[in-house]
């Protein structure tokens, strides 16, 4: 019964659409193009089973670029900042703590950019700041990405003053509240993203609601640890473990999407979003797990060339996976038979 | 303050289109492009930044006619769309800057002094109502002709109304009317008249009720739209075990290498 209805985005498209439509009513006296028609008449019908002409009732996400790479760059950033407080907290190696601090950082000043640069009015970001409200998402993260950057930041200047200038008391407590604040916003900054996009109408997003922050999570700790070992922390046994958690909770992660039949999951697997997402998702789990797997058998320096190219994949699976999420949204939106409950055409 | 609602009769639509003119040239609202659907007369599909009004053109299987030259009727049945103005608005929930507001009348405002444009409230939107112009940057939608009823005046889309299909009154006096106008059409034969008002969901009913025949879904009305803050406990839940995950898994990690540390991993010695 269902026919496949994508209603054009194009308007020039639409116009030759209805000009072939009318070629072939003068032709034929009716019309075979789409929709469901009774015999002779002359334009598809509205029903339950075709909804309203299939034009989808959602309206698909206004975000433009910068907000998938800002879910990557926070995810990194959030992720760095915990390695680097609980590395220092441990008495790790201090070249590790510094360069996860820098990240860290690097992030902190990056996201609000990202973030501000897509507002429809960035003039008017601070009207951000006039509520706090816990049951919006959004407004959550806002201020979560507030106290991460400030944190992340300050531990990162006080600790380059440090350096340079020698130690002091107030660059100590400076350093010190600055790394308890950037560890403190740190972890739910690396998988708040996670409940923005749950907390939707879109249904490809919120059927996983109870999944996606603990992904973005992990693929955010992916993500910190391959930059980190790009930074020629090869060695660590730390970021070894940690890069193999996250790579494998990532493997597990694909086989559950995979596996769960539900028509609200079908951008994810099917069409250009699929193959996006599958690409980030063999990305971000089973290369890097396969790599770092052989590395832990594999001679020292054959060891270190298989992590650096587990951390390449982890870190483009990563960043893939971000864009494919919300690249499936999209196409999750566009669906008009998921909000109405129509079922779609058996693949 | 009683608060207000709209109530849209299919059965009286028809067809006219006053309603988007009113409500276009009271609003100031922008043109929404002069193109044509190809495959409808309604040639504007669905309510967004610039059609705060939007006459749905539901074409029918057609009935069998008189005769002669007409073996067989086209029915059509027409209705107006408008933001629902929810009990439980997605998008109010969701604004992060408090842009959009609840009014006195029972709808949902959004101010357009304050809105930054951040875009959140359309992916939260359960009717896909609410859209974010491109060219101006902020979102917009139905106002529920907050600066109209403020002086006393009802809403431009009613007042054009010419056949009364939309009527705008205090909440319960219209859903005692809405439940009388369905009984009275079930009683004049029209089996298949219903109320749509997602009374029954999480979005706790709308001030924009609509009576319509046949199934709500031929007129692109889902029959089980949720607000989107249902999603919010099992997704911070989430949130809550992937940071409790990597804390401990983070230090996990850094423990079992300080344990192992000297031995194989000799600690850099350079900084402070």
């Amino acid at each position: 019964m269902a026919h496949d209805i994508v209603f054009p985005e194009d308007f020039g498209a639409r116009e030759r659409k209805l000009l072939e439509i009318r070629r072939q009513a003068e032709k034929q006296g009716e019309l075979k193009t789409r929709g469901i028609r009774p015999p002779g008449a002359p334009f598809p019908m509205a029903s339950p089973d075709t909804g309203y002409y299939g034009i989808p009732l959602l309206k698909e996400p206004a975000w433009t670029w910068e907000i998938p790479l800002y879910f990557f760059v926070g995810g990194a950033a959030g992720a760095a900042a915990v390695v680097g407080a609980i590395a220092d907290y441990t008495g790790g190696d201090r070249k590790l703590v510094r360069d996860a601090r820098w990240i860290a950082a690097a992030g902190s000043v990056i996201s609000p950019a990202l973030l501000i640069a897509d507002l429809g009015r960035p003039e008017r970001f601070l009207a951000m700041l006039r509520v706090f409200k816990p049951r919006s998402p959004m407004s959550v993260g806002v201020w979560t990405l507030l106290g991460f950057s400030g944190g992340a930041a300050a531990a990162a200047f006080a600790g380059f003053l440090r350096e340079r200038y020698g130690p002091s008391l107030p660059l100590r407590v400076l350093e010190n509240a600055g790394q308890a604040a950037s560890l403190a916003f740190g972890l739910p900054f690396s998988n708040y993203t996670g409940v923005l996009l749950g907390a939707t109408a879109i249904p490809a997003w919120n059927e996983n609601a109870s999944e996606l922050p603990i992904h973005f999570g992990a693929s955010g700790l992916a993500a910190a640890v391959g930059l980190l070992e790009l930074l020629g922390h090869r060695k660590s046994r730390a970021l070894q473990m940690l890069g193999l958690g996250a790579s494998i909770f990532e493997c597990w992660e694909g086989a559950r999407l995979e596996s769960r039949q539900l028509p609200g999951l079908d951008p994810l697997k099917h069409g250009p979003s699929g193959v996006i997402t599958r690409t980030g998702g063999a990305l971000s789990g089973p290369v890097p797990a396969v790599l770092r797997t052989l590395s832990l058998f594999s001679r020292p320096d054959r060891a270190r060339r298989l992590r650096r190219w587990a951390s390449i994949f982890a870190i483009a699976g990563s960043l893939i996976t971000r864009y494919a999420w919300v690249y499936a949204g999209h196409a999750s939106a566009r669906d008009w038979r998921q909000p109405l409950g129509i079922n779609p055409v058996d693949r | 303050m009683p608060t207000t609602a709209f109530l849209t009769d299919s059965t009286l639509c028809i067809g006219c289109k006053a309603c988007e003119v009113a409500c276009k040239e009271w609003n100031a609202v922008e043109e929404d492009g002069f193109n044509w659907s190809g495959f409808s007369y309604d040639n504007t599909g669905a309510v967004g930044h610039s059609t705060w009004r939007h006459v749905k053109f539901v074409e029918n299987a057609p009935e069998p006619g008189f005769g002669g030259n007409a073996p067989e009727l086209n029915t059509w049945s027409f209705s107006s769309d408008v933001c629902k103005h929810c009990e439980n608005a997605g998008c109010l929930e969701a604004c992060p800057t408090g842009s959009i507001v609840r009014t006195e009348f029972g709808g949902v405002y959004v101010q357009p002094d304050v809105c930054n444009g951040c875009g959140y409230c359309v992916v939260a939107c359960p009717f896909g109502v609410v859209e974010r112009n491109p060219a101006d940057g902020r979102a917009f939608k139905c106002t529920f002709c907050y600066d109209r009823q403020k002086a006393g005046l009802i809403p431009a889309c009613a007042k054009a109304c010419p056949t009364e299909s939309i009527k705008f009154g205090e909440m319960e006096t219209l859903k005692a009317n809405a439940a009388e106008r369905v009984r009275e059409l079930h009683s004049r034969g029209m089996k298949d008249a219903t109320l749509y008002d997602a009374a029954g969901g999480s979005v706790g009913g709308t001030h924009a009720l609509f009576i319509v025949r046949g199934d709500p879904r031929s007129y692109n009305l889902p029959p089980r739209p949720e607000v989107p803050t249902v999603y919010l406990k099992k997704a911070w839940r989430s949130s809550a075990l992937g940071a409790v995950l990597l804390l401990g898994g983070t230090l996990l990690a850094f423990l079992s290498e300080r344990n192992h540390g000297p031995r194989k991993f000799p600690r850099a010695s350079h900084g402070a």
